[in-house]
Protein backbone atom coordinates (compact mmCIF):
# COMPACT_ATOMS: atom_id res chain seq x y z
CA UNK A 1 0.00 0.00 0.00
CA UNK A 2 1.00 3.55 -0.46
CA UNK A 3 1.70 4.36 3.06
CA UNK A 4 4.39 1.46 3.41
CA UNK A 5 6.09 2.34 0.01
CA UNK A 6 6.59 5.97 1.00
CA UNK A 7 7.28 6.78 4.57
CA UNK A 8 8.73 10.57 3.43
CA UNK A 9 5.38 11.53 3.10
CA UNK A 10 2.24 10.62 4.58
CA UNK A 11 -0.67 12.58 3.17
CA UNK A 12 -2.47 10.63 6.36
CA UNK A 13 0.12 13.07 8.75
CA UNK A 14 0.56 15.90 7.00
CA UNK A 15 -2.75 16.65 6.90
CA UNK A 16 -4.78 16.61 9.70
CA UNK A 17 -6.20 13.21 10.54
CA UNK A 18 -9.68 14.03 11.27
CA UNK A 19 -10.00 16.15 8.02
CA UNK A 20 -7.90 13.11 5.83
CA UNK A 21 -8.64 9.73 7.48
CA UNK A 22 -11.94 9.92 9.38
CA UNK A 23 -13.81 12.63 7.12
CA UNK A 24 -12.66 10.88 4.01
CA UNK A 25 -13.60 7.57 4.93
CA UNK A 26 -17.09 8.64 6.02
CA UNK A 27 -17.77 10.74 3.13
CA UNK A 28 -16.42 8.09 0.75
CA UNK A 29 -18.96 5.59 2.55
CA UNK A 30 -21.66 8.32 2.36
CA UNK A 31 -21.05 8.29 -1.25
CA UNK A 32 -21.06 4.32 -1.03
CA UNK A 33 -24.42 4.25 0.13
CA UNK A 34 -22.80 2.61 3.95
CA UNK A 35 -24.88 4.94 5.53
CA UNK A 36 -24.13 3.87 9.05
CA UNK A 37 -21.65 5.41 11.27
CA UNK A 38 -19.98 3.10 12.86
CA UNK A 39 -19.39 1.45 9.18
CA UNK A 40 -17.33 4.70 8.63
CA UNK A 41 -14.49 3.19 10.62
CA UNK A 42 -14.33 0.29 8.79
CA UNK A 43 -12.01 2.19 6.28
CA UNK A 44 -10.25 1.20 3.08
CA UNK A 45 -12.02 -2.46 2.57
CA UNK A 46 -14.22 -1.46 0.13
CA UNK A 47 -14.45 -2.30 -3.00
CA UNK A 48 -17.51 -0.91 -4.55
CA UNK A 49 -17.61 0.36 -7.66
CA UNK A 50 -19.46 3.32 -6.88
CA UNK A 51 -16.58 5.57 -5.30
CA UNK A 52 -13.27 5.89 -5.36
CA UNK A 53 -10.98 2.99 -4.54
CA UNK A 54 -7.32 2.12 -3.17
CA UNK A 55 -5.24 1.53 -5.85
CA UNK A 56 -2.75 -1.41 -4.95
CA UNK A 57 0.13 -0.41 -5.39
CA UNK A 58 1.51 3.24 -6.13
CA UNK A 59 5.09 4.41 -5.75
CA UNK A 60 6.31 8.00 -4.65
CA UNK A 61 6.96 9.40 -8.47
CA UNK A 62 9.85 12.31 -9.35
CA UNK A 63 8.71 16.23 -9.19
CA UNK A 64 6.84 15.83 -5.68
CA UNK A 65 6.37 19.24 -3.86
CA UNK A 66 7.56 17.37 -0.65
CA UNK A 67 7.88 20.44 1.12
CA UNK A 68 4.10 21.66 0.24
CA UNK A 69 1.32 20.96 2.91
CA UNK A 70 -1.12 18.93 1.23
CA UNK A 71 -4.35 20.16 0.51
CA UNK A 72 -7.11 18.07 2.59
CA UNK A 73 -9.03 15.40 0.45
CA UNK A 74 -12.27 16.98 1.12
CA UNK A 75 -11.45 20.39 -0.27
CA UNK A 76 -10.28 19.02 -3.39
CA UNK A 77 -13.41 16.91 -3.79
CA UNK A 78 -15.85 19.55 -2.89
CA UNK A 79 -14.72 22.81 -4.24
CA UNK A 80 -13.41 23.12 -8.09
CA UNK A 81 -14.99 23.71 -11.57
CA UNK A 82 -15.99 20.90 -14.17
CA UNK A 83 -18.46 22.78 -15.74
CA UNK A 84 -20.14 19.41 -17.40
CA UNK A 85 -21.79 19.00 -13.53
CA UNK A 86 -23.06 22.55 -12.90
CA UNK A 87 -21.44 26.12 -12.94
CA UNK A 88 -20.95 26.01 -8.95
CA UNK A 89 -17.64 24.99 -7.11
CA UNK A 90 -19.92 22.68 -5.19
CA UNK A 91 -21.82 21.27 -8.54
CA UNK A 92 -19.40 18.82 -9.37
CA UNK A 93 -19.39 17.18 -5.90
CA UNK A 94 -23.53 17.37 -6.10
CA UNK A 95 -23.60 15.88 -9.54
CA UNK A 96 -20.85 14.06 -10.64
CA UNK A 97 -21.94 10.99 -8.98
CA UNK A 98 -24.22 10.66 -12.29
CA UNK A 99 -20.59 9.43 -14.19
CA UNK A 100 -20.55 6.50 -15.39
CA UNK A 101 -16.81 5.08 -15.60
CA UNK A 102 -17.27 2.01 -16.51
CA UNK A 103 -16.97 0.49 -19.46
CA UNK A 104 -14.45 3.85 -20.71
CA UNK A 105 -12.66 3.95 -23.38
CA UNK A 106 -10.19 6.71 -25.25
CA UNK A 107 -10.12 6.52 -29.02
CA UNK A 108 -7.24 7.69 -30.98
CA UNK A 109 -7.65 10.23 -34.18
CA UNK A 110 -6.08 12.21 -36.33
CA UNK A 111 -1.82 12.06 -37.19
CA UNK A 112 -1.95 8.97 -36.38
CA UNK A 113 -0.72 5.90 -38.60
CA UNK A 114 -4.02 4.05 -37.28
CA UNK A 115 -7.19 5.13 -35.21
CA UNK A 116 -7.60 2.98 -32.60
CA UNK A 117 -9.32 2.51 -29.21
CA UNK A 118 -7.96 1.74 -25.73
CA UNK A 119 -10.10 0.86 -22.94
CA UNK A 120 -9.42 2.18 -19.52
CA UNK A 121 -8.24 -1.59 -17.73
CA UNK A 122 -5.56 -1.57 -20.06
CA UNK A 123 -4.26 1.93 -19.46
CA UNK A 124 -4.24 1.57 -15.86
CA UNK A 125 -2.06 -1.21 -16.74
CA UNK A 126 0.64 0.46 -18.86
CA UNK A 127 3.09 1.94 -16.33
CA UNK A 128 3.70 1.52 -12.59
CA UNK A 129 1.39 4.34 -10.91
CA UNK A 130 2.86 7.10 -8.96
CA UNK A 131 1.81 9.38 -6.74
CA UNK A 132 3.33 12.69 -7.79
CA UNK A 133 2.51 15.86 -5.60
CA UNK A 134 2.03 18.77 -7.47
CA UNK A 135 0.71 22.08 -7.06
CA UNK A 136 -2.46 23.33 -9.07
CA UNK A 137 -3.31 26.60 -9.43
CA UNK A 138 -6.52 27.42 -10.75
CA UNK A 139 -6.91 30.45 -13.60
CA UNK A 140 -9.03 32.55 -11.38
CA UNK A 141 -6.77 32.97 -8.37
CA UNK A 142 -6.82 29.97 -5.90
CA UNK A 143 -4.76 27.03 -6.02
CA UNK A 144 -4.12 23.48 -3.94
CA UNK A 145 -1.45 21.05 -3.86
CA UNK A 146 -2.58 17.62 -4.61
CA UNK A 147 -1.12 14.02 -4.29
CA UNK A 148 -2.16 12.63 -7.94
CA UNK A 149 -1.63 9.10 -8.69
CA UNK A 150 -0.89 8.10 -12.38
CA UNK A 151 1.87 8.04 -14.81
CA UNK A 152 3.77 10.18 -17.48
CA UNK A 153 1.38 11.54 -20.02
CA UNK A 154 3.48 10.00 -22.38
CA UNK A 155 3.29 6.54 -22.25
CA UNK A 156 -0.13 7.59 -23.54
CA UNK A 157 1.32 9.16 -26.66
CA UNK A 158 4.49 6.70 -27.23
CA UNK A 159 1.34 4.30 -27.84
CA UNK A 160 -0.60 5.93 -30.35
CA UNK A 161 1.72 6.26 -33.16
CA UNK A 162 1.92 9.30 -34.37
CA UNK A 163 2.56 10.66 -37.54
CA UNK A 164 5.33 12.82 -38.79
CA UNK A 165 2.79 15.62 -38.81
CA UNK A 166 1.42 15.58 -35.63
CA UNK A 167 2.74 18.45 -33.51
CA UNK A 168 -0.35 19.36 -31.20
CA UNK A 169 -2.37 17.18 -29.35
CA UNK A 170 -5.94 17.84 -28.26
CA UNK A 171 -7.87 16.33 -25.44
CA UNK A 172 -11.93 15.62 -25.99
CA UNK A 173 -13.65 15.12 -22.47
CA UNK A 174 -16.78 12.86 -22.21
CA UNK A 175 -20.03 15.35 -23.37
CA UNK A 176 -22.71 12.91 -22.46
CA UNK A 177 -25.94 15.08 -21.13
CA UNK A 178 -27.58 11.94 -19.56
CA UNK A 179 -24.61 11.96 -17.65
CA UNK A 180 -23.51 15.54 -17.64
CA UNK A 181 -26.76 17.39 -17.42
CA UNK A 182 -24.83 20.63 -17.83
CA UNK A 183 -23.92 19.88 -21.33
CA UNK A 184 -27.20 20.88 -22.63
CA UNK A 185 -26.23 24.60 -21.23
CA UNK A 186 -24.41 26.41 -24.12
CA UNK A 187 -21.77 28.66 -22.00
CA UNK A 188 -19.36 26.45 -23.55
CA UNK A 189 -18.68 24.76 -26.93
CA UNK A 190 -18.89 21.19 -25.49
CA UNK A 191 -17.46 19.10 -25.34
CA UNK A 192 -14.56 20.78 -23.30
CA UNK A 193 -11.30 20.14 -25.49
CA UNK A 194 -8.19 21.13 -24.16
CA UNK A 195 -4.79 20.74 -25.95
CA UNK A 196 -0.87 20.67 -25.97
CA UNK A 197 1.73 21.03 -28.16
CA UNK A 198 3.50 17.88 -28.57
CA UNK A 199 6.55 18.57 -27.06
CA UNK A 200 4.76 19.73 -23.53
CA UNK A 201 2.52 16.59 -23.78
CA UNK A 202 5.41 14.83 -23.78
CA UNK A 203 7.54 16.52 -21.13
CA UNK A 204 8.17 14.18 -18.46
CA UNK A 205 5.97 16.43 -15.69
CA UNK A 206 3.22 16.17 -17.67
CA UNK A 207 1.04 13.49 -16.22
CA UNK A 208 -1.74 10.92 -17.22
CA UNK A 209 -3.68 11.45 -13.70
CA UNK A 210 -5.46 8.15 -12.83
CA UNK A 211 -5.95 9.05 -9.11
CA UNK A 212 -5.41 10.97 -6.20
CA UNK A 213 -4.98 10.27 -2.29
CA UNK A 214 -4.04 6.87 -3.29
CA UNK A 215 -7.71 6.17 -4.52
CA UNK A 216 -8.94 5.75 -7.88
CA UNK A 217 -10.16 9.73 -9.67
CA UNK A 218 -12.58 10.30 -7.75
CA UNK A 219 -15.78 11.29 -10.15
CA UNK A 220 -15.96 14.98 -9.77
CA UNK A 221 -12.38 15.53 -10.38
CA UNK A 222 -12.25 13.88 -13.73
CA UNK A 223 -12.69 10.39 -13.39
CA UNK A 224 -11.42 8.22 -14.89
CA UNK A 225 -8.74 9.83 -16.79
CA UNK A 226 -7.45 12.89 -16.68
CA UNK A 227 -4.46 15.34 -17.65
CA UNK A 228 -2.50 17.32 -15.35
CA UNK A 229 -0.02 20.22 -16.37
CA UNK A 230 0.81 21.33 -13.42
CA UNK A 231 2.60 24.49 -14.79
CA UNK A 232 -0.27 25.61 -16.65
CA UNK A 233 -3.45 27.12 -15.20
CA UNK A 234 -5.79 23.89 -13.87
CA UNK A 235 -8.36 24.90 -16.52
CA UNK A 236 -5.63 22.96 -19.15
CA UNK A 237 -6.09 19.74 -17.65
CA UNK A 238 -9.02 17.91 -19.63
CA UNK A 239 -11.21 15.98 -17.42
CA UNK A 240 -12.90 12.50 -18.17
CA UNK A 241 -11.20 11.88 -21.37
CA UNK A 242 -12.79 10.43 -23.92
CA UNK A 243 -11.12 11.39 -27.34
CA UNK A 244 -7.12 12.12 -28.07
CA UNK A 245 -6.87 13.69 -31.49
CA UNK A 246 -3.59 14.60 -33.25
CA UNK A 247 -3.26 17.68 -35.20
CA UNK A 248 -0.61 19.40 -37.01
CA UNK A 249 -1.84 23.22 -36.76
CA UNK A 250 -2.31 25.27 -33.14
CA UNK A 251 -6.06 24.25 -32.32
CA UNK A 252 -9.01 26.35 -30.85
CA UNK A 253 -9.74 25.19 -27.40
CA UNK A 254 -12.97 25.25 -25.35
CA UNK A 255 -11.51 28.46 -23.73
CA UNK A 256 -9.69 30.30 -26.36
CA UNK A 257 -12.88 29.80 -28.14
CA UNK A 258 -14.90 31.17 -25.44
CA UNK A 259 -12.86 34.21 -24.46
CA UNK A 260 -9.93 34.66 -26.91
CA UNK A 261 -8.42 37.36 -25.02
CA UNK A 262 -8.80 36.26 -21.57
CA UNK A 263 -7.82 32.90 -22.40
CA UNK A 264 -4.62 31.67 -24.18
CA UNK A 265 -3.91 28.77 -25.78
CA UNK A 266 -0.84 28.64 -23.30
CA UNK A 267 -1.75 29.60 -20.32
CA UNK A 268 0.77 28.95 -18.29
CA UNK A 269 0.85 29.84 -14.89
CA UNK A 270 2.29 33.37 -15.40
CA UNK A 271 1.95 35.79 -12.36
CA UNK A 272 2.83 38.80 -14.63
CA UNK A 273 0.24 38.82 -17.26
CA UNK A 274 -2.29 39.50 -15.56
CA UNK A 275 -5.94 37.88 -16.73
CA UNK A 276 -8.18 40.28 -17.90
CA UNK A 277 -10.45 41.31 -14.86
CA UNK A 278 -7.93 40.37 -12.46
CA UNK A 279 -4.18 39.77 -11.17
CA UNK A 280 -2.16 36.71 -11.28
CA UNK A 281 0.52 37.79 -9.18
CA UNK A 282 -1.22 36.37 -6.57
CA UNK A 283 -2.53 33.35 -5.30
CA UNK A 284 -4.51 31.49 -2.60
CA UNK A 285 -4.46 28.25 -1.01
CA UNK A 286 -7.44 26.79 -0.66
CA UNK A 287 -8.54 26.69 3.54
CA UNK A 288 -6.07 29.82 3.65
CA UNK A 289 -7.01 32.72 4.37
CA UNK A 290 -3.80 35.07 2.82
CA UNK A 291 -2.44 35.44 -0.07
CA UNK A 292 0.57 34.12 -1.43
CA UNK A 293 3.17 35.17 -4.36
CA UNK A 294 2.45 32.89 -7.51
CA UNK A 295 5.86 31.87 -8.98
CA UNK A 296 6.51 31.66 -12.82
CA UNK A 297 5.06 28.13 -14.03
CA UNK A 298 3.93 27.54 -11.01
CA UNK A 299 7.47 26.99 -9.71
CA UNK A 300 8.35 24.10 -12.35
CA UNK A 301 10.33 26.83 -14.40
CA UNK A 302 13.34 24.90 -13.82
CA UNK A 303 11.90 21.85 -15.36
CA UNK A 304 9.50 23.26 -18.49
CA UNK A 305 11.10 27.41 -19.07
CA UNK A 306 13.13 25.19 -21.99
CA UNK A 307 10.19 24.31 -23.93
CA UNK A 308 9.62 27.95 -24.36
CA UNK A 309 12.78 29.25 -24.84
CA UNK A 310 12.79 32.75 -27.44
CA UNK A 311 8.66 32.92 -26.92
CA UNK A 312 7.15 36.24 -26.05
CA UNK A 313 5.17 34.44 -23.40
CA UNK A 314 3.37 38.00 -22.93
CA UNK A 315 2.13 37.59 -26.16
CA UNK A 316 1.67 33.91 -26.12
CA UNK A 317 0.28 33.74 -22.53
CA UNK B 1 -57.67 55.27 16.98
CA UNK B 2 -57.57 52.87 14.12
CA UNK B 3 -53.91 53.28 13.36
CA UNK B 4 -52.95 53.11 17.03
CA UNK B 5 -54.43 49.78 17.39
CA UNK B 6 -53.14 48.48 14.30
CA UNK B 7 -49.59 49.32 15.14
CA UNK B 8 -47.29 46.23 16.81
CA UNK B 9 -45.57 47.05 19.82
CA UNK B 10 -42.71 48.84 18.13
CA UNK B 11 -39.91 48.24 20.41
CA UNK B 12 -40.59 44.49 20.34
CA UNK B 13 -40.61 44.62 16.58
CA UNK B 14 -37.21 46.22 16.26
CA UNK B 15 -35.60 44.21 18.88
CA UNK B 16 -36.13 41.25 16.86
CA UNK B 17 -35.85 42.76 13.93
CA UNK B 18 -32.28 43.55 15.26
CA UNK B 19 -31.23 40.14 16.30
CA UNK B 20 -32.61 38.57 12.74
CA UNK B 21 -30.33 41.02 11.30
CA UNK B 22 -27.04 39.98 13.48
CA UNK B 23 -28.07 36.21 12.17
CA UNK B 24 -25.36 36.52 9.24
CA UNK B 25 -23.06 37.52 11.53
CA UNK B 26 -23.50 35.10 13.25
CA UNK B 27 -23.00 32.54 11.17
CA UNK B 28 -19.68 33.58 10.10
CA UNK B 29 -19.36 33.79 14.30
CA UNK B 30 -20.36 30.20 14.19
CA UNK B 31 -17.98 29.39 10.92
CA UNK B 32 -14.89 30.68 12.85
CA UNK B 33 -15.76 28.93 16.00
CA UNK B 34 -15.60 25.73 14.31
CA UNK B 35 -13.39 26.35 11.79
CA UNK B 36 -14.96 25.57 9.15
CA UNK B 37 -15.21 28.01 6.83
CA UNK B 38 -15.12 25.02 3.66
CA UNK B 39 -12.58 24.80 0.99
CA UNK B 40 -12.40 28.75 0.32
CA UNK B 41 -12.88 30.97 3.40
CA UNK B 42 -12.22 34.18 1.95
CA UNK B 43 -14.33 33.82 -0.99
CA UNK B 44 -17.13 32.17 1.47
CA UNK B 45 -16.43 35.35 3.74
CA UNK B 46 -16.63 37.44 1.17
CA UNK B 47 -19.48 36.22 -0.91
CA UNK B 48 -21.77 36.23 2.39
CA UNK B 49 -21.17 39.55 3.48
CA UNK B 50 -21.93 40.92 -0.02
CA UNK B 51 -25.30 38.83 -0.49
CA UNK B 52 -26.29 40.36 3.04
CA UNK B 53 -25.33 43.59 1.98
CA UNK B 54 -27.39 43.74 -1.56
CA UNK B 55 -30.65 41.61 0.44
CA UNK B 56 -30.41 44.18 3.64
CA UNK B 57 -30.37 46.71 0.79
CA UNK B 58 -33.04 45.76 -1.34
CA UNK B 59 -35.24 44.64 2.11
CA UNK B 60 -35.11 48.75 2.80
CA UNK B 61 -36.04 49.53 -0.59
CA UNK B 62 -39.09 47.50 0.28
CA UNK B 63 -40.02 49.78 3.14
CA UNK B 64 -41.64 52.24 1.13
CA UNK B 65 -43.79 50.52 -1.26
CA UNK B 66 -44.77 47.70 1.36
CA UNK B 67 -46.07 50.94 3.21
CA UNK B 68 -47.92 51.97 0.69
CA UNK B 69 -49.35 49.29 -0.16
CA UNK B 70 -50.70 47.98 3.19
CA UNK B 71 -50.75 51.12 4.53
CA UNK B 72 -48.80 50.08 8.08
CA UNK B 73 -46.65 53.37 8.54
CA UNK B 74 -45.16 52.14 11.44
CA UNK B 75 -43.04 49.93 8.72
CA UNK B 76 -40.75 53.36 8.21
CA UNK B 77 -39.42 53.19 11.81
CA UNK B 78 -37.99 49.95 10.85
CA UNK B 79 -35.81 51.72 7.80
CA UNK B 80 -33.08 52.90 9.89
CA UNK B 81 -32.43 49.88 11.37
CA UNK B 82 -31.75 47.75 7.48
CA UNK B 83 -30.27 50.76 6.02
CA UNK B 84 -27.58 51.10 8.77
CA UNK B 85 -27.30 46.99 8.80
CA UNK B 86 -27.08 47.23 5.31
CA UNK B 87 -23.85 49.40 5.55
CA UNK B 88 -22.57 46.94 8.36
CA UNK B 89 -22.47 44.23 6.16
CA UNK B 90 -20.92 46.60 3.14
CA UNK B 91 -17.85 47.58 6.09
CA UNK B 92 -17.65 43.48 6.78
CA UNK B 93 -17.07 42.87 3.28
CA UNK B 94 -15.14 45.47 2.94
CA UNK B 95 -12.96 45.05 5.41
CA UNK B 96 -12.30 41.18 4.37
CA UNK B 97 -11.61 43.14 1.00
CA UNK B 98 -8.71 44.78 1.74
CA UNK B 99 -7.53 42.40 5.07
CA UNK B 100 -7.87 39.23 3.57
CA UNK B 101 -7.40 40.20 -0.33
CA UNK B 102 -4.22 43.20 0.14
CA UNK B 103 -3.31 42.58 3.97
CA UNK B 104 -4.17 46.16 4.29
CA UNK B 105 -1.44 48.10 2.35
CA UNK B 106 -3.03 51.17 1.02
CA UNK B 107 -1.25 51.00 -2.21
CA UNK B 108 -2.40 47.52 -3.15
CA UNK B 109 -6.15 48.36 -2.33
CA UNK B 110 -5.91 51.63 -4.55
CA UNK B 111 -4.56 49.86 -7.72
CA UNK B 112 -6.68 47.50 -7.26
CA UNK B 113 -9.92 49.79 -7.15
CA UNK B 114 -8.53 51.21 -10.58
CA UNK B 115 -7.79 47.74 -11.81
CA UNK B 116 -10.63 46.11 -11.55
CA UNK B 117 -13.82 47.45 -12.60
CA UNK B 118 -16.04 45.54 -10.70
CA UNK B 119 -14.05 46.53 -7.78
CA UNK B 120 -14.23 50.23 -8.79
CA UNK B 121 -17.99 49.97 -9.07
CA UNK B 122 -17.97 48.45 -5.64
CA UNK B 123 -16.16 50.85 -3.91
CA UNK B 124 -17.95 53.52 -5.60
CA UNK B 125 -21.23 51.75 -4.38
CA UNK B 126 -19.66 51.43 -0.46
CA UNK B 127 -18.02 55.74 -0.37
CA UNK B 128 -21.56 56.47 -1.31
CA UNK B 129 -23.38 54.75 1.68
CA UNK B 130 -20.79 56.32 4.13
CA UNK B 131 -22.54 59.64 4.15
CA UNK B 132 -25.90 58.04 4.01
CA UNK B 133 -25.34 56.21 7.30
CA UNK B 134 -23.63 58.94 8.68
CA UNK B 135 -26.56 60.87 8.91
CA UNK B 136 -28.73 58.21 9.69
CA UNK B 137 -30.16 59.77 13.05
CA UNK B 138 -31.74 62.21 14.22
CA UNK B 139 -29.89 65.00 14.38
CA UNK B 140 -28.69 65.08 11.39
CA UNK B 141 -32.28 65.01 9.77
CA UNK B 142 -32.28 68.25 11.63
CA UNK B 143 -29.59 69.45 10.74
CA UNK B 144 -29.67 69.00 7.17
CA UNK B 145 -33.44 69.82 6.92
CA UNK B 146 -35.58 67.72 5.85
CA UNK B 147 -35.59 67.98 2.31
CA UNK B 148 -31.72 68.18 1.62
CA UNK B 149 -31.75 65.07 4.05
CA UNK B 150 -34.03 63.14 1.72
CA UNK B 151 -32.06 64.43 -1.78
CA UNK B 152 -28.83 62.50 -0.04
CA UNK B 153 -30.10 59.41 1.00
CA UNK B 154 -32.09 59.29 -2.52
CA UNK B 155 -28.37 57.87 -3.52
CA UNK B 156 -29.75 54.73 -2.17
CA UNK B 157 -31.43 54.41 -5.65
CA UNK B 158 -27.61 55.19 -7.30
CA UNK B 159 -25.80 52.65 -5.07
CA UNK B 160 -28.53 49.99 -5.65
CA UNK B 161 -27.94 49.74 -9.26
CA UNK B 162 -23.96 50.26 -8.34
CA UNK B 163 -24.08 47.34 -6.05
CA UNK B 164 -26.05 44.92 -9.29
CA UNK B 165 -23.13 46.15 -11.54
CA UNK B 166 -20.85 45.24 -8.93
CA UNK B 167 -22.38 41.73 -8.87
CA UNK B 168 -22.90 41.30 -12.37
CA UNK B 169 -19.64 42.48 -13.03
CA UNK B 170 -17.85 39.43 -10.88
CA UNK B 171 -19.27 36.64 -11.61
CA UNK B 172 -18.63 34.80 -14.50
CA UNK B 173 -20.97 34.28 -17.98
CA UNK B 174 -22.03 30.65 -16.25
CA UNK B 175 -23.17 32.14 -13.22
CA UNK B 176 -25.32 35.29 -14.53
CA UNK B 177 -28.35 34.30 -12.91
CA UNK B 178 -28.20 35.73 -9.14
CA UNK B 179 -27.80 39.03 -10.28
CA UNK B 180 -29.58 39.10 -12.80
CA UNK B 181 -32.58 38.10 -9.64
CA UNK B 182 -30.95 41.11 -8.06
CA UNK B 183 -31.60 43.80 -10.71
CA UNK B 184 -34.81 42.43 -11.72
CA UNK B 185 -35.73 42.62 -8.10
CA UNK B 186 -33.87 46.29 -7.90
CA UNK B 187 -35.87 47.32 -11.24
CA UNK B 188 -39.17 46.52 -9.86
CA UNK B 189 -38.18 48.56 -6.51
CA UNK B 190 -37.48 51.32 -8.41
CA UNK B 191 -40.21 51.39 -11.05
CA UNK B 192 -42.35 51.25 -8.45
CA UNK B 193 -40.75 54.57 -7.41
CA UNK B 194 -41.04 55.98 -11.10
CA UNK B 195 -44.43 55.04 -11.10
CA UNK B 196 -45.29 56.33 -7.71
CA UNK B 197 -43.92 60.19 -8.67
CA UNK B 198 -45.55 59.93 -12.29
CA UNK B 199 -49.04 59.37 -10.42
CA UNK B 200 -48.42 61.91 -7.77
CA UNK B 201 -47.53 64.31 -10.31
CA UNK B 202 -51.05 64.17 -12.04
CA UNK B 203 -52.64 67.64 -11.18
CA UNK B 204 -49.84 69.76 -13.69
CA UNK B 205 -51.83 68.28 -16.60
CA UNK B 206 -55.32 69.39 -15.71
CA UNK B 207 -54.21 72.58 -14.19
CA UNK B 208 -53.35 73.04 -17.88
CA UNK B 209 -55.82 71.75 -19.47
CA UNK B 210 -58.29 73.86 -17.74
CA UNK B 211 -58.11 77.16 -19.25
CA UNK B 212 -56.28 78.76 -21.13
CA UNK B 213 -54.24 81.68 -20.41
CA UNK B 214 -55.35 84.95 -20.32
CA UNK B 215 -52.48 86.10 -22.11
CA UNK B 216 -52.30 84.57 -25.25
CA UNK B 217 -56.18 85.54 -25.54
CA UNK B 218 -55.79 89.01 -26.63
CA UNK B 219 -53.04 89.88 -29.19
CA UNK B 220 -50.62 92.73 -27.93
CA UNK B 221 -51.11 95.50 -30.23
Amino acid sequence: MLIQHRPEILPSEITPPDVYSERRNFLRDMALGVGAAGLGLIGNSHAAQAGPTRFEAVTPGPFSATDEKLTPYTSITEYGNFYEFGPDKDSPARNAHRLRTRPWTVSIEGEVKAPKTFVIEDILKWAPLEERVYRMRCVEGWSAVIPWVGFPLNELIKRCDVTGNARFVEFWSLADPEQMPYVRVPFLDWPYVEALRLDEAMHPLALLGLGMYGEHMPKQNGAPLRVVVPWKYGFKGAKSIVKVRFVEKQPPTVWTKASPDEYGFYSNVNPDVPHKRWSQSHERRLGEFFKRKTLPFNGYGEQVAGLYAGMDLRKNF
Amino acid sequence: MNMQKATPPIAQVKVALFLLALLPLGRLLWAAYTDNFGPNPVEFVQRWTGTWTINLLLLTLCISPLRAVTQWHWLLRLRRMLGLFTFFYATLHFLSFIGFDHSFAVDEIAKDIFKRPFVTVGFAAFLLLIPLAATSNQWAIRKLGGRKWQELHRNVYLIGILACVHYFWLVKATALLWPLAYSVALAFLLGWRVRERQRKAIPVPQFQGAKPLKFFRQKPD
